[in-house]
Formats: C-alpha cells, structure tokens, sequence
C-alpha cells in the first residue's frame, strides 16, 4: 500500500523542488508573508487555501518572479531565485484573467512562448497540436479569445502555460470566472493533465471545495503564515487548530474546560451539565481551557436517550435548513450552546422525523469531536 | 415619452443654425460666380480652378501636410514613451510633478507656448523654417497624444505584460509583440489628434514660421487680411469635405468593427460546449 499512496513529504530522501527558507515580504507597513518556510516536492498538486489578503498571492508571485521577498530565500530545483526574472524562470502562470493576448488566435497564444525560446517552426506546430489535443480545444485553433466561451478561454490560458513543459506550473484562482458546474467539471480536468503531463502544480484558491478537490496537499494560510499543511483528508479529519476548523466546512466549536480523564479529556462546557469526553493525542495537559470541534455530519441526532454512546446531550430544535439532499438541523442546548447535526434526507420530506420546537438527543463517539487549544 | 415636441424640434434647430450656418454659407458662396464675396451672381466652379494654379497656396498646403504627418508622428512616438512611463513606472521620484508638466501644454495659452519657442530658436540660432514649426507642433501634440494613450493604458490588464514575460519575453518584447498591438489604436487616434491640431493651427506656427516655409493656415489668414476672395472660401470648401470624410468613415468603421465584434462573442457562446 505504502507504494502506491503519492506522499514524497513523508520520505526523508525526497528532496523538495520548491523550498521557501524563512520567507518574509513586506509592502510598506504591511507584512504579507511573515516569516515562512514551506517544502514543496515535484509532481505535487499544492493548494494555498485561505481569505483574501492572507498572502497566498503574493506567494504565487514570488515563486513566478512578479515580486521578490524582503527577507529569506526562495528555491527551485535547489537554485537561489534571488535576482531571476521571470522570463528565466522554469516557471509559468495561468493569471486569474486568463490574460490571453486578445491581438492572437488561440493557436498563436499558445505557441507564443515556443516562439520567444526560438524552437524550428514544425516543432512548434507540433507542440501547439498537442496542447490543442490536450485541452480538446482543436477546433478553435484559428479563432481570436473573444470568438470563444469562458470555459474555452480557461482551457487556452492552460494550454498555454503548460506548452512550454514547465517544471512548475502556477494557477490563480484558475476556475474563478466559471460558474459552478463547469468549475467542478474543470477541477477532474485539471487533475487529469496534471497526472498526464507529470507537472507540479501549485494552485492559489479561496474556495475550499476546490482545494479540498484536486490537491495533493493543502496548506490554510492566514495573515501571512501557514495555519496548517496536510492532505485534504487531514485537513478536514485533523485540523490543528480552531482557525483551520472553521475554515474547512462546517463545525460546531464548544468551548469548555478540560480535565484528563483515561485517554482523553472530560469537557465541561456549561453550568449544571453534564461532562463531555473525546479521545485525544492532544495534551492539554492535566488541565485547561479548550475548543470542541464536531462536524456536523458526525452528530446524530434521535427522539430518544441512545443506550450505548459516551456523549449524548439533550436540545431542543430551532431551525432546520433544508439543503435537498440533507438536512441541517440547529439545536439549543440547555445553557444556550448551539449544535448543528446534518443528517441524509434518505426518507420523502413529508414523512420527516423531527420538525421544529422538538426536544431531542444529539450524540457522538468519543472519536468523532476534536480537542484543539481553546 | 420620447415625443418630439416642438420644444425639442425648436432646440435642435437653433443649435444646428448655430453651429453650421457660417459654414454652409461659406460653402455656398465657395459656388458664387462673382468675385464680390458678398454678392451672389450664379452658381460657378471657376474658383476652385484658380486655386489650383495658385503656386502659393499649394505650396502651404504641401508644407502644412508635410509638417502634420512629420510632427504627428513624433507626437505619437514621444506621448506613447511617456505615458508608458507615467501610467506602467510605478512610484518613482517626482511622478506627480513629470505627469502636472506632461499635461500643462494642454491648458498652457498658445500665445506663451509659441512665444517661449521662439525665443529659444533665436536664443540658440535656430533658422526658423519647416524644422521649427515640426518642432513646435510636436512639443504641444504629443501632450494630447499622451492623455490619450494612457487613458488606454489605465484600463489595460496588467497581468497581459506579466504573461508576456512569464512565457519568456524581455521587458522590451514584452512592449513590441504585447503593449504596442493592443494599445494601437490608442496611439492611432492619438495620432490623428495631433495630425489635426498640426493641420489647423495658427497661433503657434505664426511664431514659429520663417520666410523659407508657411502653412496653409497662415497663408489664409495672411490673405484675408487683404480681403476675402472667393478661392479661400473653395479653399475651405474642400478642407470642410475632408474632413467630414473622414470623421464619418472613422465612425463607420470603428461600428462595424464593434458589430463584428458583438456577433463573433455571440457566436462564441452559442458553440461552447
């Protein structure tokens, strides 16, 4: 099994393509990345997740040769980039606008930067072919950008960016003018010419769904630093901290106080309630403040008290939101808490089990919620 | 709604009579066979005979041309540079103070401008001629060129240049294969701009003009002093017609190419898949 999982960040002798060595930019005042050191390894598909303004940009930026950081290194392929301007770079960018030169056929964007390496004009051809073929855009060859969809427009900027091989190829919310079925269509697209042309592909998003779609790793950032770097199933199963919890999906957050109990923590987290308790690697040690995170999907919710379950609280129902094919029902707790628990719509809505002002049971494993630093 | 009243009817009137009147009337009496300016005796082309065999006025005419395309192109070279600079050189030492001088001509009054240029061609010996007017018109157009080109510039998407570099382009290719196409016909009409002010101007030439070189807008004025005569009004006449031709088929083509613009997007969408 072991051979088969793609994880080169878990073997010693891998060595990284892209190395960020103690990375600071600054513009002015402001601090856009503080501080960071990050490993990438070739053939990855790696996501920078996070808001607007927490630097996953500026990042793409520097590795693309757009900016230069104020303090620290960055290298590809083990060479300092210090001073190398972007048309001398490995590198190459798919711009969030496409930014397709409007005065060109799609057949002369793409062969664009063939022409400034000075390649013999049949291989160039050839090459153009071969990227038209890729993104299954060969008919529209002889047309001009604007004689072409939105979605043909974001395959041409990607056979673009990838006709000259690259070692790495940077993407800028690469499915962000898309509306959403073609983005989801586009992402298996993207992740097939990734697999098939072997490039490393780092990908710069804001949206979680994507990130958590196509990458190999993902790394949450906020202002300026990386929260957390792990696989998207990490991620989601083991976010390290409450930032990182409730950025990725959906999360109930309950704030208590722990206390050591066997292999894990009992949390108490209102007056005159009962104690929680999850099982944990995390230390807390013997005692102090801490966050419960629960996804929602891993909350059942029941008329009655569930005989064999270690956390099991009563509430009362204040609002169900009706998604299709699930539904999310919010729950007060006694002492004001609120608890989201989803459940599959598996039954005709009509015959529905709870509805609102119900009292009910909601519970969970002692696996199933997350102790995070409070 | 949208009737036509006789208050609209009334306004359109007035402001049309307003505007074109002297020149329709110039143009008729252009047509007058009577060599009294305001006297009509019958309609006759014998005046846009005469002006033909004028060696004078041809002359100045062939001069102003030669000053127009001469002085507009290095108008559009110059603004384009410098617009470039302004709008694509970031922040640097003293850009507010370079884009307040670029744009001062425009407001500047002619007199002062032609009046300082003349003082410098005396003051470094320059011999007023074809060279010095070409010199003026340049120095005062490229400020119109300019404020077109960068207002181009301004809603132009930046990251084009970024992928022009990033697919391995110098800063330079990146401005000839990338910038230049997409921002012609900026620079085109900027062109244009300064080709008419050149052709039409008068205050600054008349200062900068010497014995061996005049322009047409000089001669006129000069001729007039001695009394209208019907060749000036034929004269007009076909300056009038140019440019109308002109100005109607810029527009004509620039809507067709909009069409076309607008059908081919159409089109797009309708064959994505």
């Amino acid at each position: 099994m072991a051979q088969t999982v793609f994880a080169p960040w878990e073997e010693a002798d891998q060595k990284p393509l892209i190395q960020f060595k103690n990375v600071t930019k600054r513009f002015g005042d402001f601090v856009a990345i503080d501080n960071l050191t990050q490993d990438i390894y070739a053939q990855e598909f790696f996501a920078l997740l996070g808001p607007s303004g927490c630097g996953k940009t500026t990042m793409m930026r520097m590795l693309a040769g757009f900016e230069t950081p104020t303090e620290g290194q960055i290298l590809i392929a083990g060479h300092d980039m210090k001073g190398v301007p972007p048309n001398k770079r490995a590198v190459n960018m798919m711009f969030q606008s496409y930014a397709l030169f409007p005065h060109l056929t799609v057949a002369e964007n793409i062969a664009f930067g063939l022409k400034r390496e000075g390649k013999p004009k049949p291989e160039i051809e050839d090459r153009v072919d071969e990227m038209l073929r890729l993104t299954r855009l060969e008919k529209f060859g002889k047309r001009k950008p604007h004689q072409i969809s939105g979605g043909q427009r974001q395959r041409v900027a990607l056979a673009r960016s990838l006709a000259k091989a690259p070692k790495l190829l940077l993407l800028d919310e690469p499915l962000g003018a898309l509306d959403k079925k073609l983005r989801q269509e586009t992402q298996f697209e993207l992740m097939d010419i990734q697999e098939k042309t072997g490039t490393t592909f780092v990908i710069v998003t804001h949206d979680q769904e994507e990130a958590m779609t196509v990458a190999s790793r993902v790394a949450v950032m906020d202002e300026g630093q990386i929260i957390q770097v792990a696989t998207p199933a990490d991620i989601y199963e083991r976010p390290n901290s409450v930032y990182v919890a409730d950025f990725i999906g959906d999360v109930n957050i309950i704030n208590g106080h722990a206390t050591r109990a066997g292999d894990g923590y009992d949390i108490a987290y209102a007056e005159g309630t009962g104690k929680l308790h999850a099982k944990t690697t995390t230390d807390l040690g013997n005692e102090g403040k801490c966050a419960l995170a629960i996804r929602p999907e891993k909350v059942s919710i029941t008329a009655q008290k569930p005989a064999k379950v270690t956390n099991a609280v009563k509430g009362k129902i204040i609002d169900i939101a009706y998604l299709g094919n699930l539904s999310t029902y919010h729950v007060e707790l006694k002492g004001g808490q609120m608890v989201k628990a989803q459940t599959a719509n598996t039954r005709r809505l009509e015959r529905r089990s709870f509805t609102w002002e119900d009292d009910v049971w909601l519970s969970w494993t002692d696996t199933a919620a997350i102790v995070l630093e409070g | 709604m949208r009737r036509f009243t006789w208050f609209n009817a009334t306004s359109l009137t007035l402001g049309f009579v307003f505007l074109y009147l002297p020149m329709v009337i110039l143009v008729i009496y252009s047509f007058n066979a009577s060599k009294l300016v305001t006297v009509w005796a019958g309609f006759s082309t014998k005046w846009y005979g005469t002006l033909f065999q004028n060696e004078a006025f041809l002359d100045a005419a062939w001069v102003t041309v030669k000053v127009a395309v001469v002085s507009s192109t290095f108008a559009a070279v110059l603004g384009t540079m410098a617009a470039y600079v302004l709008v694509r050189g970031g922040r640097f030492m003293g850009r507010t103070l370079f884009s307040g001088m670029i744009y001062a001509p425009l407001v500047m009054p002619e007199v002062i401008t032609g009046l300082s240029l003349l003082l410098l061609f005396i003051g470094i010996g320059f011999d007023r001629g074809m060279m010095t007017i070409i010199l003026a018109h340049t120095t005062f157009s490229m400020c119109y060129v300019s404020v077109v080109v960068s207002s181009r510039l301004v809603s132009f998407d930046r990251s084009l240049e970024e992928a022009a570099l990033d697919l391995g382009c110098s800063a330079f290719e990146a401005f000839r294969l990338v910038t230049l196409p997409i921002i012609a016909p900026a620079v085109i009409s900027g062109w244009l701009l300064a080709f008419t002010l050149s052709l039409d101007d008068l205050v600054i030439a008349s200062f900068t003009s010497g014995p061996s070189a005049t322009t047409l807008p000089i001669k006129i004025y000069s001729a007039v002093r001695l009394g209208v005569s019907p060749e000036i009004n034929a004269l007009s006449t076909i300056m009038i017609s140019i440019v109308t031709v002109g100005v109607i088929s810029a527009s004509l083509i620039s809507k067709r190419a909009a069409v076309k613009q607008k059908r081919d997007e159409m089109a797009a969408e309708r064959t994505a898949d």
